[in-house]
């Protein structure tokens, strides 16, 4: 009973130390692999600012593109044309989005949901040349790119990333929310329009914007639907219009190096539209969470 | 306010609890009873499973009807069966019959969106939606059309849910900046907005204080005046306290499983002070569940 036992050794043996070295050595390579995520994040931005942040100035941002062979210019046409682009790409792939999203999570019979769901991932995944040709054969073959034609490609490069941020936000709402509506005497409809969307409003917002930042430097679609355009600003889309994308590809092509400079400019007022619009719908993906689960 | 503080004004401002005595009650109630639900021989199935079966009983017209058993033994199933709620799973199915005022409330041609606005539901964990006081209440009057005298109708239902005196200064604030209990009484706002002939309630205490408890069964005594009051609870005392008539539901193991059962359905004196079913007494007496 009262036998003196040898004090407890808590320091482990060879065995625990050399699983703790593996341990270490573990999380040491996982830690090197988000740095490096970082860093190339980090390589990216200053690649592109340090080439790009000499050319930018107000007269860059707000003239038209330049003639051939001479200095000077700016792409004013790039960003409005890009923005009219996006602008009918949203139009588009945002009801659409939505509603597909509404219908996976509110109205589809269980069995059909998984098959659409794979169709979304899929549509996902698809390489965004694919798309252009696509687009190109059905739209422009026979007739001319134009911005509309653009804004489609751009639209099924955006759909599925609505669709399925929107319905992430709407397995948010508590279903204890559906049923006090049910329970009223409303439709599934009107539960939907008047509770559902309502709670799920800045979800949706978050994914559009996101959708809107992604789809705003796709290059591959607008190459096949909307590539052949003049210097200036226009706004109509039953034509080509500039856009940033794939104006830059069109510089970095050129054997101009001034045209390169523009392409690095160019690139880096994509880049910080791109980080910005990340930022914000970042921000109020956060807002929204926070006031749903309050 | 913190929500400590408005608990504590909550606890003064609340009357005093009437003295419930089982046995006095009797003798109040109507000799004459209304039929409002007749239920004959139903039984609940999700696919293959059956929740509940052999549930027959008459709910009568202004009266509390509650319905007691341990867990499992498909009393919400049963209560959810009222109001076609369980139309909601795709694999429900009902067998058997129940008669809503005459008709049969599963017959052909009966649109479940207009049973649940006649039959009313309040669940076990307080809903509001993320919207105003008001706009909870007067959501469900808007979309059915009764626009007229809203604000009438509001502070009526208010009233009626014993919560207007707290709520009334600040009807623009969110609904969820309400304590558990004034939330469950706001619910309860919004259920009779629509005037609905009868209110269910889904074990509407269980998620709340007992003094918020204590304040939904006062209520409760209130509404019966105007509605026909259904309650599930898995609260004998509350049963007892608030109940005129009780069903005690309880569990059977049989070939394909468990299943939910109706046991026995009477007057709550009675069920409580001289059950007819050996199942019944071990369960009130608390041997059991």
């Amino acid at each position: 009973m009262a036998a003196i036992e040898a004090p407890l050794n808590l320091r482990g043996n060879k065995r625990l130390r050399r699983r703790q070295l593996v341990n270490r050595l573990a999380e040491l390579i996982a830690t090197l692999a988000a740095l490096a995520a970082i860093a190339v994040l980090v390589a990216v931005i200053w690649a592109v600012a340090k080439r790009g942040a000499s050319e930018l100035s107000w007269s860059f941002l707000t003239e038209d593109l330049p003639i051939f062979g001479l200095p000077g210019g700016g792409i004013a046409p790039l960003l409005v044309g890009s923005a009219i682009i996006v602008g009918i790409a949203t139009a588009i792939a945002l009801p659409i989005g939505v509603l597909t999203a509404l219908f996976l999570s509110e109205f589809s019979p269980r069995r059909v949901a998984p098959a659409i769901q794979l169709a979304l991932d899929l549509m996902n995944g698809l390489p965004s040349v694919i798309i252009g040709i696509f687009v190109f054969g059905l739209l422009v073959d026979g007739h001319t790119q134009s911005g509309y034609a653009g804004g489609f490609a751009l639209s099924i490069v955006m759909m599925p990333l609505i669709a399925r941020s929107t319905q992430e936000v709407l397995r948010l709402v508590p279903s204890a929310q559906r049923e006090g509506a049910l329970a009223l005497g409303a439709s599934r409809w009107r539960t939907v329009l008047g509770i559902v969307l309502p709670s799920a409003f800045g979800g949706i917002l978050t994914g559009t914007v996101l959708a809107i930042a992604r789809a705003a430097g796709e290059t591959a679609p607008l190459l096949f639907t909307t590539s052949i355009f003049a210097n200036q600003i226009s706004t109509d889309p039953r034509h080509a219009l500039p856009n940033i994308p794939v104006q830059i590809f069109i510089w970095s092509e050129s054997p101009d190096p001034e045209d390169h400079a523009r392409a690095w400019a160019s690139a880096l007022v994509l880049m910080l539209f791109v980080l910005v619009t990340s930022l914000i719908a970042r921000a109020l993906y956060v807002r929204s969470r926070r006031k749903m689960t309050r | 306010m913190t929500p400590e503080e408005e608990r504590v004004k909550e606890t003064v401002t609340m009357p005093q609890m009437r003295p419930v005595d089982v046995a006095q009650r009797r003798e109040s109630q109507p000799l004459t009873r209304e039929t409002v639900f007749d239920v004959q021989n139903v039984a609940a199935n999700y696919g293959t499973n059956t929740a509940v079966k052999n549930v027959n009983l008459e709910i009568y017209r202004n009266v509390v009807t509650a319905l007691i058993g341990p867990s499992g033994c498909g009393k919400s199933t049963f209560i959810r069966c009222l109001n076609r709620m369980n139309d909601e799973v795709a694999s429900f199915h009902l067998d058997g019959k129940i008669i809503f005022q005459g008709t049969d409330l599963y017959g052909d041609g009966v649109d479940p969106v207009e049973v649940r606005r006649r039959i009313g539901m309040v669940f076990q964990k307080p809903n509001p939606f993320p919207k105003t006081i008001y706009d909870n209440v007067a959501w469900a009057p808007r979309i059915l059309g009764m626009k007229k005298h809203l604000d009438e109708r509001i502070e009526k239902a208010l009233r009626g849910a014993a919560l207007w005196d707290e709520v009334k200064d600040r009807l623009k604030k969110s609904a969820l900046s309400l304590s558990g209990g004034q939330q469950q009484r706001l619910c309860i706002a919004r259920a009779i907005a629509i005037e609905p002939e009868v209110l269910l309630l889904d074990e509407p205490a269980s998620a709340l204080d007992p003094i918020a408890t204590q304040s939904i069964e006062e209520l409760m005594h209130e509404l019966k005046n105007d509605y026909t009051i259904v309650i599930v609870t898995h609260n004998m005392q509350q049963a007892a306290r608030v109940a005129d008539r009780t069903a005690f539901f309880s569990i059977e193991v049989g070939e394909k499983g468990r299943s939910g059962v109706l046991v026995e359905y009477d007057d709550t004196s009675k069920l409580f002070t001289n059950p007819a079913d050996k199942r019944t007494e071990d369960y009130v007496t608390g041997r059991f569940g």
